[in-house]
């Protein structure tokens, strides 16, 4: 489990970006919390400073649009899926469950 | 329409096949591409592939699954030399004839390069895999003066990527002020000071008037940069960055009309029915009534859209909307710009600092916010982004 930040630092509509081994880009839509790889899987920019809108993710640099429920992109130029972390909330603080990506390595 | 061949095979050539597939065309399609590759992506040559950190394979553009979705007909590795607008034949450089209905014209362009360069080994020019490939393997290998001939995008791009390898580069730009028609002084200043962050020099203002040379291993191999003040910077290795011609000799002839590019009308649509152009050879009729060809990535994903669409149709239902959206890396900066940067009437900076090269600043023209340009603040550039005025139709 990796901490992200407190509850209240995340409001509806933001995004923020978590130092870990991988980064990891979580969000918060209208009080639903979702972590993906923060990394685009087209090239190299950070999907926590994309454009959200709905449950959806647009990459700052170009455009490609991803899933925050699947990680999957619904167009191009992205076409890998980014990979989707379940998330906690204990006592306010909002955390990432990356057991999972360290299990599949 | 049986036959719809695209002639140019990279970002442009392949967003109009997957157009003509996702508009619901089932007729046959053939691509020519003078490469002998598959479509791949330009942008990291300058960048991520020349530092060597990205790979061939990561530039590719379509897996298998792709190609077969697409269910495209390839020809790679020939180019088209003639089109026979009457006939409806492209001729080919190994002699095959194609016989089609109608042409995505999609052929790019080619480096412009400086008089006096003759065939020096030692200088290069940036558009292909394989100049990205030999340019890598010159700077890897031993190369420890770099001179880079034009301080526009790739210019800059490949003079940062040098600084990466830790080679000494200096750049030289004929135009006083670099950038400065597109982003206006003060902002095109603050981009041409990353150079100088990095203890690049950029020396602007001075023309090239040719090269030095010596004799090595019975060619010519270039040693030096000679400016139009007499002076000689040594070099060895030159990358001439500045600009390209689109390729359109094989269209003479054709019945299409050709200035700077293919011209178009407002949807792409070429002099000649069932003809489109896009990408990097567009040249088509702007909002404002004015020809404009832009030579970015974004361009060629997005024009084709709307080409095609009016393409199927057989008339122009279309007009094309650029989003003119730009982005470089540079030193680890980020740099995007999107919009009209060309015409404000001021420029206003609304976050961060230039300075810190960290900040967005929005070009105004009447009151609107016309265009928007940003350096490591990807966020907030967005949402200027998303809210520029759209140009009205004239």
């Amino acid at each position: 489990m990796i901490r992200a930040c407190a509850e209240k630092e995340l409001p509806p509509g933001e995004s923020i970006r978590v130092v870990a081994d991988v980064p990891i880009a979580v969000f918060n839509v209208d009080g639903e919390l979702f972590a993906i790889d923060d990394t685009c899987s087209h090239q190299d920019a950070s999907l926590s400073e994309g454009w959200l809108e709905g449950c959806f993710v647009e990459c700052p640099l170009h455009a490609a649009l991803f899933d925050l429920r699947t990680g999957i992109p619904t167009c191009l130029p992205a076409k890998k899926p980014v990979r989707t972390y379940p998330v906690v909330v204990t006592d306010g603080v909002i955390h990432v469950d990356t057991t999972g990506r360290e299990a599949a390595a | 329409m049986r036959t719809v061949t695209v002639v140019g095979a990279s970002l442009a050539g392949l967003r109009s096949v997957e157009q003509l597939r996702a508009q619901g065309y089932d007729g046959r399609v053939i691509v020519i591409g003078e490469e002998s590759h598959r479509p791949y992506d330009r942008p990291p040559l300058s960048k991520a592939f020349l530092l060597g950190t990205s790979s061939a394979e990561d530039l590719a553009l379509i897996d298998p699954a792709d190609e077969n979705d697409l269910d495209a007909r390839w020809h790679l590795g020939v180019r088209a030399e003639r089109l026979d607008t009457g006939t409806g034949r492209i001729s080919l450089s190994d002699g095959t004839e194609i016989a089609t209905d109608a042409v995505v014209v999609a052929t790019g362009g080619r480096p412009r390069t400086l008089p006096g360069r003759g065939d020096l080994d030692g200088v290069h020019t940036l558009r292909t895999i394989e100049d990205a490939s030999a340019l890598r393997a010159e700077l890897t290998e031993g190369a420890s003066r770099v001179v880079v001939v034009g301080a526009g995008w790739i210019g800059a791009e490949v003079a940062s990527t040098c600084h990466g390898l830790g080679l000494p580069v200096t750049i030289v730009e004929a135009m006083r002020a670099p950038l400065a028609a597109v982003l206006g002084a003060d902002m095109a200043a603050v981009c041409t000071a990353l150079h100088a962050d990095h203890g690049v020099a950029l020396r602007s203002g001075i023309g090239v008037r040719g090269f030095t040379s010596v004799s090595h291993h019975g060619r010519r191999r270039v040693t030096g940069v000679e400016l139009a003040d007499g002076t000689t910077i040594p070099a060895d290795v030159v990358v001439v960055g500045v600009g390209m011609r689109p390729v359109t000799e094989w269209l003479t002839g054709s019945g299409i009309d050709v200035d700077n590019g293919v011209l178009c009308d407002a949807g792409c649509v070429t002099s000649v029915p069932r003809v489109v152009a896009v990408g990097d050879v567009a040249r088509y009729r702007n909002h404002d009534g004015t020809l404009v060809r832009h030579e970015h990535w974004t361009n060629a994903a997005e024009q084709p859209a709307t080409a095609i669409r009016n393409l199927l149709a057989g008339a122009t239902i279309e007009r094309y909307r650029p989003s003119e959206y730009v982005w470089s890396d540079q030193y680890g900066v980020r740099l995007q710009f999107a919009g009209n940067t060309r015409d404000a009437d001021g420029i206003k900076v609304l976050d961060g600092s230039p300075d810190d090269r960290k900040f967005v600043a929005a070009y105004h023209r009447g009151g609107e916010t016309i265009g928007v340009m940003a350096m490591n603040s990807a966020k907030l550039f967005t949402r200027v982004r998303r809210q520029l005025a759209t140009p009205a139709v004239s």
